[in-house]
């Protein structure tokens, strides 16, 4: 150990005596040798990795730069160079090991943030999907409309230099060539120079094939003649002409106008839009629609309601739940407790989706197993009857939760120190008033943290209202697709991903915020809350 | 040792991380190699294609591939969320060239401005019309299809003998037959299903849209509130919990395939998917015309599946000529319905199936009669709407049948 530590930290020069004044005060971190390095396998670990990693990163700058990506290039190299410099520079090693971890943080956390944040800014979703140069060249390419009943052409591709042309036999079995510059013309045979390109060579020259626009007459708006497959043309006029200078489409039948309206659309004075439109940042509008838009805001008003409730009860029944049979299982003349605790965290082992299903189809009015075994035939509209619905999605999601609950309780309730119970028994206090003085508090200085963790979690519990209720039994008085047992997160995945007008994932990114924020501000002012209770200890 | 164990740590949380730079930079250069693939003569065209009608797709590739020598690369995705993944990536030049799709998805693919219009020229006579008419939107023909689907009533020929033409007929015969249920429909008890009840309301001669004198939707005017939609409310609340309760919205599509292969009722409204099931079950059916109910002609919706260019495809050319002269082939239609079981767009490619195969005759006879499903992008609203309002009043709650399907079209029409 101690030579292979020489041998690494020598060669660094002062790497011994950096890292003596940075801990020197510590008389815990006194053989600082030992600490700067691991040893010589450790050190080729190092350096292989690193060669890796920096290897890696220069390709994908490569490819990056190739791109036009700069930025993301630029980040790439800081970072990239912030791991060398830490690995490879003695001392740091509070920096050796946080590295991995700020970087996955930055990744999985801050990233996600940061997106979803812009996104919350931009129109982006499904009518506003890409770039404005994508979006031109869609429009351009829809407005070409092939002129009712014209023939269809059978057409050869011809190449002379990069100037490429076509041959068509006409219907009556003439044949023309053109190119873009020079309209169909009446010959017998392609003219000289010009090579007639195979299937291969077509494939090979594609794009400048799909770009061949041949004038069928001097006059463009009697129509131009375009291949799609190299092998057959037909006659196309266009009904919009884009003027790339003003930045505007105009009809060429009605003269309509399309001008950039700013919102990622061309829009005409009467208001009419072309499809697609392209992603542009419109500030706070999804926000201010969040607001201000009542078939938005009403639903989205009683759905946070519910999900605070939803949050609230779930957490508060599941842990009742599981303390009260974490206590009735702790007894300690009970016998089989092995048993009967490995069948109350059956549920818990369960995934929460199978469960949610599997309870939807026993909650069924008529068929279900509750009504038709367990309850003789009754017709109890659990699932479709707003509060028996919100009630049946607590109760399955108690089912699924308590177990968790209860190993954390049964686990808590065996640490706590027999003899503060025994001097309670000694003072005369009552089994009620040891449990409600002495063993709650105590617990709750455990599980405290826990349950906020866990009202965070019912917060967000997609899985157990999307499996069991997807949200019904709708509300009759909304247009948005949002019903009784939606929760927050339910309303952003509808808006989101569900129907509606295709998806909106601005509008779902600003929702999300706002829960981001709800979320942190319920965390922050609860574990100021369990400050109180710690000072118990 | 604890040193060790420490930077034992310390490495392996290196490796991990390099792993995931490499990963990433990994994604990075194939990503590369393809956008810089236009000057080699074999880019090969990327198909998402189902995980079933992959093997059909195989043999057309292969000839394409011999006689063009581009190669197909045909990619399984998930078919429940294919859709938005194609929205989402091909903006991103990641997407595949051709996408096979149902097409009341192309709404929204030409409002994200993701598919390409297609030229068929002759190719599209020898198509059914209406799965042309599918395959166009906003007046232009985006796909080739492959298959036509639409529900009919399936008869358990042991239990009733012979046909009937309407709706009573059925339930009279559905009595006489002394099972439990007279007729089953598969809904589903917390959003109803108009698309299995919309043959039922056509019979009334209620649509969603207004028909345009080519038999296209038009998807401006929104009729499904009109008179002819009010007494198909009425008439469905007699069939419902307040009255008869033949249309229970308890019975989902699962239960209703359960109780008729238990032979438990002689009719099953359904379509094609379920029939490879019935006929495994050993019943006797038969394939019947929709019942009508309002008296007039019950027209099923139509479900067209076809194949879609990428407006960003980098090899446009090649997977135009795959789609447009490949794929609309008798033989690829055929293979494509040998492993669907879906009657052939293709009008050649039907008359062989159909002649070899009764159930396809029927289905497709019925299929003749209805209309595609509308594609804009809107009708996941209108679907929400519409089969709550008949889930209602299925069940006789929330008031007048009426009010409840005037409220709805209103809401419709608010959301269109």
């Amino acid at each position: 150990m101690a030579t292979a530590d020489q041998e690494t930290v020598k060669p660094t020069g002062t790497a011994g005596g950096s890292s003596l004044n940075r801990w020197g005060d510590d008389p815990l971190f006194t053989p600082k040798k030992r600490l700067t390095s691991g040893g010589l396998i450790a050190l080729l670990f190092k350096v292989i990795l690193l060669g890796i990693i920096d290897a890696v990163a220069i390709l994908a700058v490569y490819i990056l730069i190739g791109k036009g990506d700069w930025i993301a290039a630029g980040v790439l190299v800081i970072v990239v160079a912030l791991v060398n410099f830490i690995y490879l520079r003695p001392g740091l090693l509070p920096g050796k090991y946080l590295t991995p971890g700020l970087f996955f943080l930055a990744i999985f956390q801050i990233f996600v943030i940061i997106y979803t944040g812009y996104i919350a800014f931009t129109n982006a979703g499904d009518a506003h999907n890409s770039t404005k140069e994508d979006a031109i060249a869609q429009i351009i390419r829809t407005s070409q409309d092939r002129v009712p009943d014209s023939p269809s052409y059978t057409v050869q591709v011809f190449k002379q230099g990069d100037q490429f042309g076509m041959l068509v036999a006409e219907p009556g079995g003439d044949l023309s060539f053109g190119t873009n510059e020079q309209p169909l013309e009446s010959v017998n045979a392609a003219p000289d120079g010009w090579d007639q390109l195979n299937l291969n060579q077509i494939i090979r020259f594609q794009d400048q094939v799909l770009d061949l626009n041949v004038q069928v007459t001097d006059d463009v708006n009697d129509g131009t003649l375009r291949t799609s497959d190299g092998q057959n043309a037909y006659v196309f006029v266009s009904s919009l002409a884009y003027d790339e200078a003003a930045d505007t489409f105009t009809n060429t039948q009605t003269g309509q106008v399309y001008v950039d309206d700013g919102e990622g659309n061309f829009r005409a004075e009467d208001g009419a839009t072309l499809t697609p439109g392209w992603r542009v940042v419109i500030g706070w509008d999804n926000f201010a629609s969040v607001f201000t838009n009542e078939q938005i805001r009403d639903p989205l008003l009683r759905v946070t309601v519910w999900t605070f409730a939803f949050a609230a009860l779930s957490t508060l029944v599941c842990f009742a739940f599981g303390l009260f049979l974490a206590i009735v299982l702790n007894h300690p003349t009970l016998r089989g407790k092995r048993i009967y605790r490995i069948l109350v965290i059956l549920p818990y082992a369960f995934p929460a989706y199978l469960t949610g299903l599997v309870w939807a189809g026993m909650l069924n009015q008529e068929f279900g197993y509750i009504n038709e075994v367990l309850l003789g035939g009754a017709s109890i509209p659990w699932l479709a009857d707003p509060w028996l619905a919100r009630f049946s999605v607590i109760f399955v999601n108690m089912w699924l939760g308590y177990g968790y609950m209860f190993l954390v309780c049964t686990g808590a309730l065996q640490s706590l120190p027999d003899d503060i119970v025994e001097a309670g028994k000694m003072d005369g206090a009552s089994a009620w008033r040891i449990f409600r003085s002495i063993k709650m508090p105590l617990l709750f200085v455990a599980v405290a943290p826990l349950l906020i963790a866990t009202f965070a979690y019912n917060f967000n519990n997609f899985g157990v209202i999307y499996m069991l209720t997807r949200g019904n039994p709708r509300f009759t008085d909304t247009t948005l697709d949002v019903g009784a047992t939606d929760i927050m997160i339910t309303m952003v995945y509808k808006v989101a991903f569900g129907g509606g007008g295709g998806r909106d994932l601005g509008l779902a990114s600003a929702l999300s915020i706002l829960i981001f924020i709800i979320v942190t501000v319920v965390a922050i002012v609860s574990f100021r809350q369990t400050k109180a209770l710690e000072d118990i200890n | 040792m604890k040193v060790n164990r420490k930077s034992a740590i310390g490495v392996g949380a290196l490796i991990a991380g390099s792993m995931v730079l490499l990963g990433g930079c990994a994604g990075g250069s194939t990503d590369g190699g393809d956008s810089g693939g236009d000057s080699a003569d074999s880019t090969p065209i990327t198909v998402w294609v189902d995980i079933e009608r992959k093997p059909a797709l195989e043999g057309v590739a292969k000839s394409f591939t011999e006689e063009t020598g581009v190669e197909v690369k045909l990619v399984t995705k998930d078919f429940a969320t294919v859709d938005q993944d194609f929205i989402s990536q091909v903006p991103t030049g990641k997407g595949p060239d051709v996408i096979v799709s149902p097409h009341d998805k192309l709404g929204s693919y030409v409002a994200a401005g993701v598919v390409a219009p297609l030229e068929l020229g002759d190719v599209a006579d020898g198509f059914a019309e209406s799965s042309i008419q599918a395959m166009t939107y906003d007046g232009k023909v985006y796909g080739v299809p492959y298959s036509i689907e639409n529900v009919a009533l399936v008869r358990n020929t042991d239990l009733v003998a012979e046909p009937a033409t309407t709706y009573d007929e059925v339930i009279a015969n559905g009595t006489a037959a002394g099972t439990e249920y007279k007729f089953l429909v598969g809904l589903s008890p917390e959003q109803g299903d108009p698309y299995h009840l919309y043959p039922l309301q056509t019979s009334f001669g209620s649509q969603v849209f207004a028909q345009n004198a080519d038999g296209s939707y038009d998807a401006s005017q929104l009729v499904l509130g009109d008179e002819a939609g009010i007494a198909f409310a009425d008439w469905l609340a007699t069939q419902g919990a307040a009255g008869s309760n033949v249309i229970n919205a308890n019975i989902d599509g699962d239960r209703a395939r359960e109780f008729f292969l238990a032979g438990q009722s002689p009719y099953y409204l359904t379509g094609p998917w379920n029939i490879p099931a019935i006929s495994e079950a050993g019943i006797n059916y038969a394939i019947d015309p929709l019942p009508s109910a309002g008296g007039q002609e019950a027209k099923p919706f139509i479900g067209v599946n076809g194949f879609f260019l990428s407006s960003k495809s980098t090899n446009a050319l090649a997977a135009t000529n795959f789609i447009v002269n490949y794929l609309s082939t008798e033989d690829a239609q055929l293979a494509l319905y040998e492993v669907g079981g879906r009657p052939p767009a293709l009008t050649a490619a039907y008359e062989t199936a159909a002649a070899e195969n009764p159930d396809v005759k029927a289905f497709g006879q019925i299929g003749q009669t209805g209309a595609p499903m509308p594609a804009i992008p809107e009708m996941g609203a209108v679907w929400s709407d519409w089969g709550n309002a008949e889930l209602q009043i299925i069940k006789g709650e929330g008031g007048e049948p009426a009010t409840i399907w005037t409220t709805a079209a209103t809401n419709i029409q608010g959301k269109i």
